[in-house]
Parts: C-alpha cells; sequence; structure tokens
C-alpha cells in the first residue's frame, strides 16, 4: 500500500519542481499516402492525420486530470517528406505547400508542433531531398507549427558534406525569410547527425521508415526534481551522487512510462519508446544548468563541465532503463541556451561559449541547441559549425545536432525573444575566422574505421 | 480494482474531513483507508477511496473536490494510485 509520505513526495515533485510529462508524440506513418498528384497527395495526408489523431488532445488532457500531471505538449511526427512527396514534387513550391497542408493538419487535430518536414541525406540526396531542403526556408516561414530536420551524417556513411554546405546556407536563407520575428524559423530547423527515428522531442521529431503505420512515444522531463534531490546531498561523495541521480531517474521515467502505456490503450495505437531526457524550459527550477550548479560549479562553462554533465547524462541513463521497458529517443541531458534560464545567465556571466558547448555535446544527448548567433555570420561559418559537430556524433557513434539561429539584424551584445518554451537568448560571439575553403569542397566525409578506438 | 487517492493540504482547521467524507458519501465513493500528517506547519491528509461504484465520472469528482477546497481553503486533489504505485513501487 502506497503511504502517505510517498504521495507528498510524488506531488511535491509535480507542484514544486516542476516535474511534468514534456510530451505525448504520435507518430504516423505517410507512406501509403504516396500518390504522384501532389492535390491527391496532400489531401490522403490531411485525412489520414486528423483521423489518426483526431483523439489525441483530448486523451493527453484526461491522462492530466487522472493522474493529476502536467502533460505539457501534444505532437505529431510523421514520414520524412521528402520520402513521401518525392514522387508529387517537382519544385521547391510543391514542398512547401505540403508544409502548408501538415501545418493546417496540425491545427485542426490542436497539437503545438509537428516534426517530419524532413530529409534524410547522409550519404546522398536524391532530387526530392534537395528541392526539399531548398524549400525549408519557404516552409518556415510560411507555416506555424511544422518542424523541420535534415539527417546529414551517420557513424556508418560518414558525413554528406555536400548537404552540410547547403544547410549552412538553408539556415541563413531560413533565418532571412523569418527576420522580422527574430529569425524564429531557425527554431524549427534542426541538422543531425545519426538522427533517432522515434525520438519525441521537437524539432528533431520524425516518424522513421522502419516504425510501425502509428507509434505512441513519449518524452519525460524533470530537471528540478534531480536538482531538489541533489540539494538534499550536498558535498556527499561520488557514490552518492550518482545513486540520487539514478533513483531520481527511476521515479522520473516511471511516470512517463505509465503515461505512455495509458495513452497507447485510449488511443489503441502501439506503445512505442520513452525518452528519459532531462529537457529544460526558462521556467525557474526546470533548469540542466542548475543540477550542473548543484553537483559543484559556479556556472555551467566552468573547468569540470563536461565532467559533471557526462556523469549527469550516464547516471540518468542508468536510473531510467530500468524504469521503462522500452527506451529510446535522445535520452540523455538536454543543453539548450535560450530554453535554460541557468544556461542563459552563464552566458550572460561569460562562463560559457560555442566552444565549451561544443565539448559538453560530447558527452550528453543533443547538440548545439538553441544557440543565438549574430545575424551576419556567413552560410560557410554555419556550415563549419554544423560539420565539426556532425564530426563528433559521427566518430562517437552518438546523435548529435545543431540548431543555430543567426539573428538577422543582431549582433554580441544583443538579446533576442523566442517566447514560450523557447525562451530568449543573449547572441554569442562566433570565431571570426574563416573555414571558407573547407566547406567549398564538394563529396563526403568517408564512413569512420570502428576499430582502433582511442 | 482500481483505486484513488484523494490528498487535502492545506492550514488545518475544525471541518475539513467531514466536509470531504460527506462530499464523497453523497456520491457514492467508498473511503478504504484515511492517514493524516503535518509537514513543514501544513495539513497533509490522504484518502484511499474505491470510486468505481460512484454515481459521477471521475473528472467531475475531481473537479467538485477542488472546488470544495478553495471553499475551504486548502488544496485537494484525487488522482489514479497508479502514479504513485509506479513511481515507488518496482
Amino acid at each position: 500500500m502506497i503511504n502517505i509520505h510517498e504521495v507528498i513526495e510524488t506531488n511535491q515533485m509535480i507542484e514544486k519542481e516542476n516535474l511534468d510529462v514534456r510530451t505525448i508524440t504520435l507518430g504516423i506513418s505517410l507512406l501509403d499516402c504516396i500518390d504522384s498528384n501532389l492535390e491527391e497527395l496532400n489531401r490522403k495526408i490531411y485525412e489520414k492525420i486528423t483521423t489518426k489523431a483526431k483523439n489525441l488532445v483530448a486523451v493527453g488532457e484526461s491522462l492530466e486530470k487522472e493522474f493529476g500531471i502536467p502533460i505539457v505538449n501534444k505532437r505529431i511526427s510523421v514520414t520524412p517528406a521528402a520520402l513521401v512527396g518525392a514522387s508529387a514534387c517537382r519544385s521547391p513550391e510543391d514542398f512547401a505547400a505540403i508544409a502548408k497542408n501538415l501545418d493546417r493538419a496540425a491545427k485542426t487535430v490542436g497539437v503545438n508542433f509537428l516534426g517530419g518536414y524532413s530529409a534524410l541525406v547522409c550519404k546522398g540526396m536524391t532530387e526530392a531531398d534537395r528541392l526539399l531542403i531548398e524549400s525549408i526556408p519557404q516552409a518556415l516561414s510560411e507555416t506555424e507549427r511544422v518542424c523541420s530536420s535534415v539527417n546529414v551524417g551517420s557513424t556508418r556513411t560518414g558525413i554528406n558534406m555536400d548537404a552540410v554546405r547547403l544547410m549552412g546556407e538553408i539556415v541563413v536563407k531560413t533565418a532571412e525569410a523569418t527576420k522580422e520575428r527574430d529569425s524564429l524559423g531557425c527554431a524549427k530547423l534542426v541538422v543531425f547527425c545519426n538522427a533517432p527515428d522515434d525520438n519525441p522531442f521537437m524539432a528533431g521529431a520524425f516518424h522513421g521508415v522502419t516504425e510501425a503505420d502509428a507509434i505512441i512515444n513519449v518524452g519525460v522531463s524533470g530537471p528540478g526534481v534531480v536538482k531538489t534531490a541533489l540539494s538534499a546531498v550536498r558535498g556527499a561523495d561520488f557514490g552518492t551522487l550518482c545513486e540520487t541521480i539514478k533513483k531520481t531517474a527511476f521515479k522520473i521515467t516511471r511516470v512517463g512510462q505509465l503515461v505512455a502505456s495509458e495513452a497507447s490503450k485510449a488511443l489503441g495505437v502501439p506503445f512505442g519508446i520513452v525518452d528519459l531526457s532531462l529537457a529544460p524550459t526558462p521556467a525557474v527550477g526546470d533548469s540542466v544548468a542548475e543540477i550542473l550548479q548543484e553537483i559543484g560549479l559556479e556556472f555551467p562553462g566552468a573547468p569540470g563541465t563536461t565532467a559533471a554533465l557526462a556523469l549527469l547524462n550516464d547516471q540518468v541513463k542508468k536510473g531510467g532503463v530500468m524504469a521503462s521497458s522500452y527506451v529510446g529517443g535522445l535520452s540523455g541531458a538536454f543543453i539548450p541556451v535560450s530554453e535554460d534560464q541557468g544556461m542563459i545567465d552563464a552566458v550572460q556571466a561569460g562562463a560559457l561559449t560555442l566552444e565549451k558547448l561544443e565539448a559538453m555535446t560530447c558527452v550528453c544527448s543533443v547538440g548545439l541547441d538553441m544557440i543565438a548567433i549574430p545575424g551576419d555570420t556567413t552560410a560557410a561559418t554555419v556550415s563549419g559549425i554544423i560539420a565539426d559537430e556532425m564530426a563528433i556524433g559521427m566518430i562517437n557513434a552518438k546523435t548529435t545536432a545543431v540548431r543555430l539561429i543567426p539573428v538577422i539584424g543582431k549582433t554580441v551584445g544583443d538579446i533576442v525573444e523566442f517566447g514560450g518554451l523557447l525562451g530568449y537568448a543573449p547572441i554569442m560571439p562566433v570565431n571570426p575566422f574563416s573555414c571558407d575553403a573547407f566547406i567549398k569542397r564538394s563529396g563526403r566525409i568517408p564512413a569512420p574505421i570502428h576499430s582502433f578506438k582511442n | 480494482m482500481k483505486k484513488t487517492i484523494i490528498t487535502v493540504v492545506g492550514k488545518d482547521r475544525v471541518g475539513i474531513i467531514a466536509k470531504v467524507c460527506t462530499h464523497l458519501a453523497e456520491n457514492g465513493v467508498n473511503i478504504l483507508d484515511i492517514s493524516q500528517t503535518i509537514v513543514q506547519d501544513y495539513f497533509n491528509m490522504m484518502m484511499v477511496v474505491d470510486a468505481n461504484s460512484a454515481k459521477k465520472e471521475f473528472h467531475q469528482i475531481a473537479e467538485e473536490l477542488a472546488e470544495l477546497g478553495k471553499e475551504i481553503g486548502v488544496i485537494i486533489k484525487a488522482q489514479h494510485e497508479d502514479i504513485f504505485a509506479m513511481m515507488h513501487r518496482i
């Protein structure tokens, strides 16, 4: 029998420490919608999404009430649009029409984001992939809820440097196309290496081609809960520190597992995975940076940060895997800058630089995330930053991603406000030296050797 | 049998338990267990109830209890016990 202290502990996590289920994401395959006629394709896509996801928001809200835990987002991921639209689209504008159609479907079912306006080009690009990528600036400037991602590298295939070069240009063009809204379009555009097929978190979610027709993936969160648990063992040895993180991660993930299985039952859609990431929000007390501070750093970025983050990330996984039958997605600690008040403070204090963030991404999930850079950063420099991050993912056999926002008209010292969960960010300086000649080379970086690990 | 956990948190005063119990009785909710404690000067009460043969939907009873809580100055929540069992039991 559950006792009163356990009940109080759970409710305290929810009420005071921002424990929530960050997202229920319904993955929907659009492969059976493929048609060579664009209008027919869009009709089928709209119909499939609005049928499959009809009850998604209502079920989410009902579970919220039943268990008394906030389920912050209800979202949809779909099959990468470059595959779905390949036989119907002859121009970037054709693809943009799909984006608008997806946006309409997202609004109809009431989800706040829909991911999967994506292309998987880690080794080569088809004509459809290229057209989709070229349509991204238009697609993101003319839609509200559509998220886009492009996988440009993997440990098995190496890095497609032609795609990296193109994505540098696309990021800058997307910034330009949405400059009236502080280049917000770039906040919905992710460049991946080793992108997972079942990630429920935006902006990088898509429904991989190896997935079932429809699937429920759930992302949990709760950096505040970990931070509070750690404050109770301040100054203790590493064994105690790790044990505390593991126990807390277990508890958080169990809630995700419960919501995932209940949502799966209620929607009649199979359960896919629980993504056990620590995802911060701009709310006070919902910060991964504060956990690093609690571990013993004055600010994230101080010497020791990479080690502390490696420890945190690993313990979260160790605690979480036992709590769920199926773990997947990105699973680890997220370190977005604009979405984490502690990260923002660290940048403003001068403690955290782009280079240190890059080092941190070697040991935690995702990568250079929600980082605002000067609007006059060149496409080649953006490509260079992407290439570096992709190389980290490729060599270390992990997922890495880049979500940079070159804010047109702003420079170092300015602040950019995205609003809501996307938060705000100080513009960070970028290394001013050129990588033009490197990025200009065509072709790809070969797959790395899988032996002689050093 | 699915059980529901009702929690009441707030400043202690006369009649809290009476009011909550009366409301539950009127709606056909059976109380299986009650415990209470004081945490940081706040009155905490937990009830384990069986609402399976209740006269109303779970959501409606939960909303009415929350409303009743506002009237007497405490926070009342009703949650399915699964969330606690999942978190605290392997």
